[in-house]
């Protein structure tokens, strides 16, 4: 470690202003930061500090996300076995789903982080922590067999279209993770939807039997074939077919705990988005014309992506709304909208990224209104 | 005549050719017309006819209204300007009909939308009604063509990646799609159309200064 630190010491005068490698400062600048504190302190101005730093803040969310990866890695290949009939170990069933999805994440990472690096390079900005989240993140909301290439390419649009446009890290208006899917979703339809795309190898469909039929519960109900719907253990537990990170109820609450616990994550979006879900179910149950505005409320909220957005993509501090009030409409229209989609529209078997894409656009105008509401409130108490 | 009599194309009148296509295009720049260019930049082809149409129809239309400027009475003008465009339009519209068909089918609804274009009505009002008929046929051409340039760019992104052709030609090769290559559906919708417009106005601003606003 003392040595990293002198020969990092070594080379700084090379990048500094007048250094002979002064383009690469950002570059230099991101490595020394990754190994160590970063050595900025603040010298104009009153600030109030604790010691949570942006570096810090990701790397708790990336560690809030690893349970759902790692049921994710054993999901994949528990399907995949189920699918073509065999019997596997534990390891086995989960080294199949580390091959599978870990290049997706190396390939989301290197393409998304290139990116940054070059654009802090070309603005001379500092590269920081920002992309270390979206990075996992994507993975885990894509099909097990997406192309890696279509990986690369969705990722370099959210990064550019969605972050870097804007001015980079906490400029984004939506969530980049949720851009790069919807970018998938419309386009490269056949790959992000249907029933093949959801098991690892059934799109060439070598292997598989018969009675495997892939198709992700959401995509039964709206069909109509509730009977097939797994049990509610199932739907918790996560032994069902769907996005790699997704399906585990329990351990995306495992990782809401964590974010919770640490303050990370706004608990008011993140009750709200559930409550504004099991609302609508209920509304839906109340005027139930088919089979699937029938099922129990609270089943809404174990199946498909709606805890994994919940928890992950809605509260995200960039893209959400600010204020206190805002955030609870914020949240609670998510699971309005998400469950909404999901249930009435036929074209969309899940709501839950379009929901949250929505309100990500409005959070801003919430939030203006919060405040213009709290600006009356208190002239009229002025005037009294 | 008097001896000032300047050439046809003299550095001002060349400026009113050029100007739009780059420092004050009307898409980018102004902003203006923007619905037609989601519309039709779908393909190369109907894209190419489109801005051609519109080209036609600027400039004819500057030119008579430049004609008739100094006896339409101004409180009537934007009625006796929308004729104008209109009766073009029309023209334009039997036209395709008559020798582009299968064109004119693909564009549908989109060249008699020509009359509401912005762009039209905008150059009428602000240069047309005030200039002579040689600066206004310049000045339609140019502001057609600064219209059209963009329109082909987009058309031509959205062709090639939406889907593998180039003018209804296949330019990319089967054997690309054989190593899993997916054309893009999402250059297909115009949402995309409008991403693409943004990216060439993130470019243009990066290459021209002039147009960044100071704050």
């Amino acid at each position: 470690m003392k040595s990293l630190r002198r020969y990092l010491d070594k080379i700084k005068p090379h990048f500094e202003k007048g250094g002979k490698l002064e383009k690469l400062e950002s570059t230099f600048e991101a490595f020394e930061s990754f190994m160590f504190v970063p050595d900025k302190v603040t010298t104009k101005g009153t600030h109030i500090r604790d010691a949570n730093d942006m570096k810090r803040t990701m790397a708790i969310v990336v560690l809030a996300v690893v349970p759902t990866v790692l049921f994710g890695m054993w999901n994949v290949g528990y399907q995949h076995f189920m699918a073509t009939g065999q019997e596997g170990t534990l390891f086995e069933l989960f080294w199949l789903g580390f091959l599978k999805v870990f290049p997706i994440i190396v390939v989301s990472y290197v393409v998304g982080l290139g990116i940054e690096f070059a654009f802090a390079q070309y603005r001379g900005h500092e590269v920081n922590e920002g992309f270390l989240v979206s990075g996992i993140l994507i993975p885990l909301i894509l099909p097990v067999d997406t192309p890696l290439w279509m990986v690369a390419v969705a990722t370099a649009f959210a990064v550019i279209i969605g972050k870097e446009v804007f001015g980079g890290t906490g400029m984004n208006i939506l969530n980049p993770a949720l851009t790069a899917r919807a970018f998938l979703f419309f386009a490269y339809p056949s790959y992000m939807s249907g029933n093949a795309v959801w098991t690892h190898g059934m799109m060439n469909g070598e292997g598989i039997i018969d009675s495997y039929t892939g198709a992700t519960p959401l995509a039964e109900a709206a069909a109509g074939k509730i009977d097939n719907l797994p049990s509610v253990i199932e739907m918790f537990f996560g032994t069902i077919p769907g996005s790699i990170g997704e399906t585990s109820t329990l351990a995306i609450l495992i990782g809401a705990a964590i974010l919770l616990f640490t303050g990370m994550a706004s608990a008011r979006i993140m009750i709200s988005t559930f409550i504004g879900g099991l609302v609508m179910g209920l509304l839906l149950n109340v005027f139930a014309v088919n089979p699937f505005m029938e099922i129990p409320a609270w089943h809404h909220l174990l199946l498909g992506g709606f805890a994994f957005g919940a928890v992950f993509m809605a509260t995200d501090p960039v893209s959400a709304a600010q204020t206190p009030k805002g955030k609870i409409i914020y949240g609670f229209l998510i699971g309005l909208f998400a469950i909404l989609i999901r249930v009435i529209n036929p074209a969309y078997p899940e709501g839950v990224m379009l929901a949250i894409l929505l309100m990500n656009v409005f959070a801003p105008l919430i939030d203006h209104y919060v405040i213009e509401g709290n600006i009356k409130k208190r002239l009229k108490r002025a005037k009294t | 005549m008097s001896a000032e009599k300047e050439p046809l194309f003299s550095g001002k009148n060349l400026k009113l050719l050029t100007e739009p296509l780059n420092d004050s295009n009307p898409i980018t720049v102004q902003v203006l017309g923007v619905c037609s260019a989601l519309a039709v930049t779908v393909k190369l082809k109907p894209a190419f006819v489109m801005a051609l149409s519109v080209v036609v129809v600027m400039a004819v239309s500057n030119v008579v209204i430049s004609l008739l400027r100094k006896t339409v009475p101004p409180r009537i003008r934007i009625i006796v300007q929308l004729v104008v465009i209109a009766a073009m339009v029309i023209l334009v519209d039997q036209v395709l009909k008559a020798f582009l068909f299968d064109i004119s089918k693909q564009l549908s609804v989109f060249v008699g939308l020509i009359i509401t274009n912005c762009i039209i009505m905008g150059r009428l009002e602000a240069f047309a009604l005030s200039n002579k008929p040689w600066q206004s046929f310049l000045d339609g051409i140019g502001n057609a063509a600064g219209y059209g340039v963009i329109l082909l760019i987009v058309a031509f992104f959205r062709e090639l990646l939406g889907s593998g052709t180039i003018w209804g030609y296949k330019v990319i090769p089967e054997s690309v799609y054989d190593f899993g290559y997916e054309n893009n559906g999402l250059m297909i919708l115009p949402p995309m159309a409008l991403i693409v417009v943004g990216a060439i106005i993130w470019i243009q601003r990066a290459k021209n200064k002039k147009l960044v606003e100071s704050n």
